[in-house]
């Protein structure tokens, strides 16, 4: 696939990737074998009917296409550039015997900018509404979805979500180089389309706690989001250039703080900065440094390029990018002036010993080993925590010992009758498709759990 | 969206507004605050709860300009509406009887302290209230502070009106005089709350103070807020904003404050510049 040249992409916000013309897309769609028993639809949470979709491309009915895409999935666009295809569709397309996987996401975007491009909207057959009212709390890729396929069934949903605007991480977490934000609006409002309200500046646990909303609504769904950034623990760790990656990325991409002064949020950037940890949202930290103007940007993980949680296609664009990594490295102190400024950091070097409870072999210190590295930037990108604003609002709601929800992997069913959960206040940080496919699962259930007789407004007062 | 329903300027600077926000208005307690956005390019700005009524469904802020944003918020006028307004966030204050109380309001911080005290007052504490600021002018709520307090006492740092003297030097007088004070709100600038919690420390009376600290989301999502207590760091926006002021790093938190000054000030003088020549 065509993208942006490196020298250019890291002076700009634009995505990278530009996407297949119509004459790529259509080798591609035809390269698939149609298989009988298709396997590639195994490895997808979203249940994306992936040879009826291609064959429409090859019927260059890319309408078609797009129908039926939408039947399982609302966020195609979305999925297209961000799920790890190669750990899902990827990986079992039968081409992996013999060849090079379909680029099934490569497709799925295709098809879904097309039908943007040409304006489309999909005309939904139309179902018999149910008298019956479903909440969401969180309009992030679980909550969307979930909402989505409910209302395709006919309930009456609505979506609280704390943020202005709709998306969840979407909107305030993947930056607009990766994922651009007109391509969220545009789905979101199709999905408004089908019927689903959304109530902004509204955070469930303050405005409203859950335990009020069981009073108003037959079920609810809890896709709140982890939240809440976690931090190394070490000294000097508020001094004031020191950042989450949650803040740094929110102020650049919901607030748009790389376009201030003509949006009012403001940022920092170093000259040389230190972003901790190798996951997607380091890099994408770290890209976004790069792009606001930051002269070095190192990417610091205890572990090696193996281990790294990040994307290969991620790891691969900052590398290419420009982006320093220093693996085998561990932050041990930040260092500052007196008026708060960060100068310099103190890490450690690290070796890899016996594999950890993870399967991953654990990061040891060497010591003696310690040295200075001046950066006048931190951001850590080490993972979040459970944010517990819900959680403590939702009377009989379990949770673990980390605070996040317990739900039935397969229904998404909290320990409290009538209320489901899923995303990453049920998982911990995981995946845009993972948190897509328990919202899927979740509108199963509750549609099984309302069809039943079930609601929660009949339970008595807690 | 949410209405301006009403809008008073009380001095060049400071200035109220009561904003259509039923569903903040019906849950909204003494000590949490409201986040903010004027326009859809505007910054997310934290404001404390001053008033509410939840039969009417109004909030009421109270502001003075200091950058870009409150400058124009000011500028809004009655029917105009706020791109986003959400609340209430943050822990309400611990009201309950205490016995004697003191309550501290600075400038605008006078509008924040005035529900805790009317709440504590309510709640059957005796309590003394201290407002100060640094001009005549600049004393806001004096009428609703005295019927919300058992005493109410008043300073200006010019001796423009009713005495000479900071905030701290009446708290330390109230403290001398009182054998018997439980607990003490302090609410206003950062340095004046450092302060009272300097003087109040030595007479190991707790002191909470209400921090003002940078914030983005106003959920516990960003950590711009954070800020240590007692060696721990905590959020602002969900921990607190009240915290124990004998137990905050006051010199991290006020080098936190000044995060983006360099930018705030920017905004605001490009923000000046271009309506002066608007209005050209």
């Amino acid at each position: 696939m065509p993208e942006q040249p490196v020298e250019e992409r890291v002076t700009n916000f634009n995505e990278v990737p530009l996407g297949y013309t119509e004459k790529d897309a259509l080798y591609e769609a035809q390269r698939c074998l149609q298989c009988e028993l298709p396997t590639c639809m195994e490895g997808c949470p979203a249940e994306v009917n992936i040879p009826g979709f291609i064959e429409k491309i090859v019927e260059e009915d890319f309408a078609g296409a797009y129908s039926e895409l939408l039947k399982t999935n609302n966020l195609p666009a979305v999925c297209g550039r961000v799920c790890p295809q190669e750990e899902q569709c990827y990986r079992t397309c039968v081409w992996n015997k013999k060849g090079k996987p379909i680029a099934v996401g490569r497709l799925e975007r295709f098809v879904a900018d097309w039908a943007r491009r040409h304006n489309r909207h999909e005309a939904f057959p139309r179902v018999k509404k149910k008298d019956r009212r479903v909440a969401v709390v969180g309009s992030g890729p679980s909550g969307l979805t979930c909402a989505a396929d409910l209302a395709k069934m006919g309930y009456d949903v609505t979506i609280f979500e704390a943020l202005p605007k709709p998306g969840g991480v979407l909107i305030y977490g993947i930056p607009e180089f990766r994922l651009p934000k007109a391509i969220v609006e545009y789905e979101v409002n199709e999905i408004k389309r089908l019927g689903v309200k959304i109530v902004s500046n509204f955070v469930v646990g303050l405005t409203k706690t859950v335990d009020e909303l069981a009073k108003e609504f037959d079920a609810i769904f809890l896709a709140n989001g982890a939240g809440a950034p976690r931090f190394m623990n070490i000294p000097g760790e508020n001094l004031n250039d020191v950042y989450s990656a949650n803040e740094f990325l929110t102020r650049s991409n919901l607030m748009k703080a790389y376009r201030f002064p003509e949006f009012d949020t403001p940022i920092k950037v170093g000259k040389k900065v230190a972003v901790i940890g190798a996951g997607n949202v380091a890099m994408d930290s770290a890209r976004t440094a790069l792009r606001l103007g930051a002269d070095e940007v190192h990417i610091v993980y205890r572990r090696t390029r193996e281990e790294a949680p990040a994307r290969e296609e991620e790891i691969a664009h900052a590398e290419e990018e420009g982006i320093i990594f220093d693996f085998l490295t561990l932050p041990i102190k930040v260092i500052g002036d007196a008026k708060g400024n960060v100068t310099a950091m103190e890490c450690i070097k690290m070796q890899l010993g016996a594999p950890d409870d993870s399967g991953r072999r654990r990061p040891i210190p060497i010591e003696g080993t310690n040295f200075t590295m001046k950066v006048d930037m931190v951001i850590d990108a080490i993972g979040t925590n459970a944010n517990p604003i819900v959680s403590r609002s939702a009377t009989g709601v379990e949770t673990t010992d980390r605070g996040y929800f317990k739900a039935d992997e397969k229904t998404g069913a909290t320990t409290r009758e009538g209320i489901f959960a899923g995303g990453d206040i049920v998982r911990g940080a995981a995946t845009v498709i993972s948190a897509l496919g328990d919202g899927k699962r979740a509108a199963k259930a509750i549609d099984e759990y309302l069809s039943s007789g079930g609601s929660l407004k009949k339970q008595k007062a807690n | 969206m949410y209405e301006i329903l009403e809008k008073e300027k009380w001095h060049d600077v400071i200035y109220s507004m009561r904003v259509d926000a039923p569903f903040v208005a019906k849950v909204a307690q003494p000590g949490q605050f409201v986040i903010l956005m004027t326009t859809e390019k505007g910054e997310r700005i934290p404001l404390t709860i001053a008033d509410y009524d939840p039969e009417e469904g109004w909030v009421q802020i109270v502001f003075q300009t200091v950058g870009k944003t409150t400058t124009e918020l000011a500028e809004m006028n009655e029917g105009d509406a706020l791109f986003s307004f959400v609340g209430p966030l943050g822990k309400p204050s611990e009201i309950d009887k205490y016995g004697t109380v003191v309550t501290v309001g600075g400038g605008t911080g006078i509008a924040c302290v005035y529900p805790i005290t009317r709440a504590l007052k309510a709640a059957g504490n005796r309590v003394i209230a201290i407002i100060g600021a640094k001009t005549k002018e600049l004393i806001i709520m004096e009428e609703e502070m005295r019927k919300a307090s058992t005493e109410l006492l008043i300073t200006t740092d010019d001796g423009s009106y009713v005495r000479k003297g900071f905030v701290t030097d009446v708290l330390d007088e109230v403290l001398q005089r009182e054998g018997d004070v439980k607990k003490i709100w302090a609410v206003g600038p950062a340095i004046m709350m450092k302060v009272i919690s300097d003087v109040t420390k030595p007479y190991k009376v707790e002191t909470i103070v209400c921090l003002n600290a940078v914030m983005v989301d106003g959920t516990g999502m960003c950590g711009s807020c954070r800020v240590t207590v007692d060696g721990e760091t905590k959020f602002t926006c969900v921990d607190g904003p009240e915290f124990n002021g004998h137990l905050i790093d006051w010199p991290e938190f006020m080098n936190r404050l000044r995060r983006y000054e360099k930018s705030e000030q920017h905004a605001l003088e490009r923000y000046e510049e271009t309506r002066q020549c608007g209005a050209k």
